[in-house]
């Protein structure tokens, strides 16, 4: 793992340490406005509030790194298998000293979790149904199983039942400070053990195939991820919810995955993003009295993945947009320079300046359009009009030229053009009456060392296929 | 109040006093589980030949923030209005889900679990921040309980009193289902096995996938009041899936979707009445104990039937 990003992820874990020991101070401030109400929920005064922000704090930075290699791994959907899956081993733990005991219910959710990922590889392997069928039947079964002990549980006659429902829609102010150390724990053993073996993680998750050939115990490996996974999910439930634990693992994870293509650098932003997450849930939720924290956590992180998917400098779809219409531009502004060099080589090299009626004939275009690109060609210093101000209507007549980097330019395009027309026919073997058209895609393209190497490879041709001169690389280069 | 999990078993409290002391209740429960049942497996086998087992799932609940809306909007829990708003939310949901996948490098299993959850969350808050105005539970749509089915409002027809309304509806949802399987049987065949095959025939397969998403959506929005939206997918799943491990043939397997939806009605039905449990998880745990038989003992393919299968060869082929 990068150094860097190994160093990040230990920082963040560390930093919820002196928080837990944070001394509690009640404060009794009444607040009035949303900023003192947002300087009061982020100054960690009252104990409430403090465990709850710790708590969704840790709980998304878990459920973004593990998280992370379920949607590397094309496995999303397993997360909210698992934490439908618990359930039943919930209720289990609850009976098993008729209490909220987290550590009874813990083990008992654990055991029902794994129980429920082997059961979904199970069915796969020994069955012909697919993948998404088994997860299903896990998901729905198990949930049944444990609808129908929640019921029971709520007929028998023993203690505290209350805190069993919190597990469907979560509550952040119901985790204690018994949940808290749990989390903190949890968060501290999947941040070492990932480190430790990130570098089998990684091979696992991309490819199951070399791992084997490795020699590397693929199962075991697998099976460790998924008691981590099930760990977080378990100690998740409380503050999300069952059905909203899942968005916690795949939502700050596909937001990472947009914005890089490095796996260390997505555990990083996907645990960062699953805290921030995790902070505007409990925020928003300490606003208002009705208002539950795991739907919030999971808004905010859907807004995260949001803004990723829009404006991710890579695959962002804003940027995208944008980068197609620069280049749209670019091209059509090299296709004018191209029709400029065709003018210029009709004339012998004889004229430097020309009319905008003859680049329109030239280009088939209307003078309207032609005069468009003229003014483009201005704007970007490749031409100059010699006829009036910038500002005024063109007429036919109007006169303009290349500057010195216009021509340049045009001589590049027109060379790699014909260039590329030759490789076609010496190299490729195509008809000479067949290249014209891909050599117009082509010429845009190529970049400078490709040019060389063509050139070196063709011999430094004079001549294109149709008996053109082909610009010469000294001549265009000052 | 009771002492124990699991009360002491007892043949006439479990199997014969609901049938004659509390016989017509008993009977409409068990014909409204079997209806949702068979309905959610028969529209279930198609849902896990196209693989869209998970995509099911997150329509049943995107259902949420749908009937919530709706429900904000005319100010009733007419079905009318509440079905309309499902079959909104279930579009809405799969629309997302294509338009995040062609947009983005992102997979289409991450793509149901983004938008599901964000769709589910957004319900949860509506209701919780309309908790006065909404006389929707949460925990009633995620759980739903046959045993709570309004049975008193009996659905009159010319006169007639033929039964109670949520069953009569439930039914009617089913004869659609039935009349729908008839009508397009060949279509819905040819585009779930080769989708090439049928665009070359001229049937337009995506055209059947909307329709098949779109009657899932009323099959689930139908449902939900019955058995939740977890469970709705426990009846979309374990019938089909159960029945495909024993036969290769569709025909057959629907038919066979039917038969365990039966039992699964009954059955269930008796286990919740034993254990005073909730009847939609005694027939999902009936769904996944007869899973578990047919996966380990089916005619051909059971993991024993295979087991057993190989000592007897090996037996007979040892000199």
């Amino acid at each position: 793992m990068n150094r860097t990003g190994k160093q990040i992820l230990f920082t963040l874990a560390l930093l919820a340490l002196p928080i837990l020991a944070h001394a509690a101070k009640i404060g009794d401030i009444s607040e009035t406005s949303w900023t003192e109400q947002a300087i009061d929920f982020f100054s960690f005064q009252q104990p409430i509030i403090r465990t709850a922000l710790i708590g969704t704090l840790l709980i998304g930075f878990c459920c973004g790194i593990l998280g992370s290699f379920l949607v590397v791994r094309k496995l999303s959907l397993l997360g909210d298998t698992l934490s439908h899956a618990v359930l039943p081993g919930v209720a289990m733990g609850f009976l098993w000293n008729a209490s909220k005991d987290p550590w009874a219910i813990f083990v008992g959710a654990t055991a029902a979790g794994i129980l429920g990922v082997a059961l979904v590889g199970w069915i796969k392997q020994t069955t012909h149904l697919k993948e998404d069928s088994a997860m299903g039947m896990v998901l729905a079964g198990f949930y049944g199983v444990g609808i129908c002990m929640t019921t029971v549980i709520q007929n028998l006659a023993m203690g505290n039942k209350s805190g069993l429902d919190k597990f469907f829609f979560g509550q952040a102010a119901a985790l204690s400070s018994g949940d808290i150390r749990l989390l903190g724990i949890i968060s501290l053993i999947t941040v070492v053990v990932i480190l430790l073996f990130y570098k089998e993680f990684l091979v696992i998750s991309f490819d199951i195939g070399f791992a084997q050939a490795l020699g590397m115990p693929v199962k075991i490996l697998h099976y460790a991820l998924m008691a981590l996974l099930t760990f977080a999910v378990v100690v998740s439930l409380q503050a999300v919810g069952v059905v909203l634990v899942s968005a916690l693992l795949i939502t700050p994870a596909a937001a990472a995955f947009l914005l890089t293509d490095r796996m260390h650098w997505m555990l990083v932003l996907a645990a960062v993003f699953g805290m921030l997450s995790g902070a505007i849930g409990a925020f928003v939720s300490y606003l208002s009295n009705n208002l539950p924290t795991g739907p919030f956590i999971v808004l905010g992180a859907t807004s995260i993945f949001l803004l990723a998917l829009l404006f991710g400098p890579r695959h962002g779809l804003l940027p995208k947009i944008l980068r197609r219409r620069k280049q749209r531009k670019r091209i059509a502004l090299e296709n004018t320079l191209k029709a400029v060099f065709h003018l210029n080589e009709n004339s012998q090299f004889t004229k430097r300046a020309f009319e905008a009626g003859k680049l329109a004939t030239e280009r088939n275009a209307s003078l309207h359009e032609t005069e468009a690109e003229i003014r483009n060609l201005v704007k970007a210093g490749m031409a100059l009009r010699l006829d009036t101000a910038n500002g005024t209507k063109m007429s036919g007549k109007a006169q303009f030229e290349l500057t010195k980097p216009g021509w340049y330019r045009a001589c590049e395009i027109v060379r790699n053009h014909r260039l590329w027309e030759l490789y076609l026919t010496n190299a490729a073997q195509y008809q000479t009456d067949h290249v014209h058209d891909d050599a117009e895609d082509t010429e845009h393209h190529l970049g400078e060392d490709i040019v060389l190497r063509i050139e070196a490879r063709l011999k430094n041709p004079i001549h294109d296929p149709h008996g053109k001169l082909i610009p010469n690389r000294d001549a265009i280069k000052p | 109040m009771r002492e124990h999990f699991f009360p002491d078993f007892d043949w006439h409290t479990v199997f014969v006093q609901p049938w004659t002391e509390y016989g017509d209740n008993s009977f409409w429960i068990v014909l409204m589980g079997f209806l949702v049942s068979g309905t959610c497996g028969l529209v279930g086998c198609f849902v896990i030949l196209r693989r869209m087992a998970l995509v099911g799932d997150a329509i049943s609940h995107s259902l949420l923030p749908g009937i919530t809306i709706a429900f904000l909007l005319t100010n009733s829990r007419d079905t009318l209005p509440m079905m309309l708003g499902a079959i909104a939310a279930g579009i809405t949901t799969v629309v997302l889900i294509e338009a995040i996948r062609h947009s983005s490098r992102i997979k289409p299993d991450a793509a149901i679990g983004i938008v599901f959850s964000s769709l589910f969350a957004i319900g949860i808050i509506l209701i919780s921040v309309f908790a006065d105005k909404i006389d929707l539970d949460a925990e009633c749509v995620l759980y739903g309980e046959l045993g709570f089915i309004p049975l008193q409002d009996i659905a009159m027809f010319g006169g007639v009193e033929i039964g109670p309304e949520p069953v009569i509806r439930m039914a009617i949802i089913a004869v659609i289902a039935i009349g729908l399987l008839i009508a397009f049987f060949k279509e819905m065949l040819v585009t779930s096995f080769d989708p090439g095959l049928a665009a070359s025939l001229g049937i337009n397969p995506t055209r059947y996938q909307y329709g098949l998403t779109l009657f899932l959506s009323v099959v689930i929005v139908s449902s939900f009041e019955s058995v939740g939206v977890v469970l709705v997918i426990a009846m979309i799943i374990f019938p089909g899936a159960t029945a495909l491990l024993i036969t290769d043939r569709l025909t057959k397997a629907i038919w066979l979707s039917i038969l365990f939806s039966l039992l699964y009605a009954v059955l269930g039905f008796h286990l919740a009445t034993w254990l005073e449990a909730s009847i939609a998880g005694g027939m999902t745990v009936i769904a996944g104990f007869i899973f578990g038989l047919v996966w380990m003992a089916a005619p051909k393919r059971g993991l024993l039937t295979k087991l057993v299968k190989r000592s007897f060869k090996r037996k007979t082929t040892s000199p």
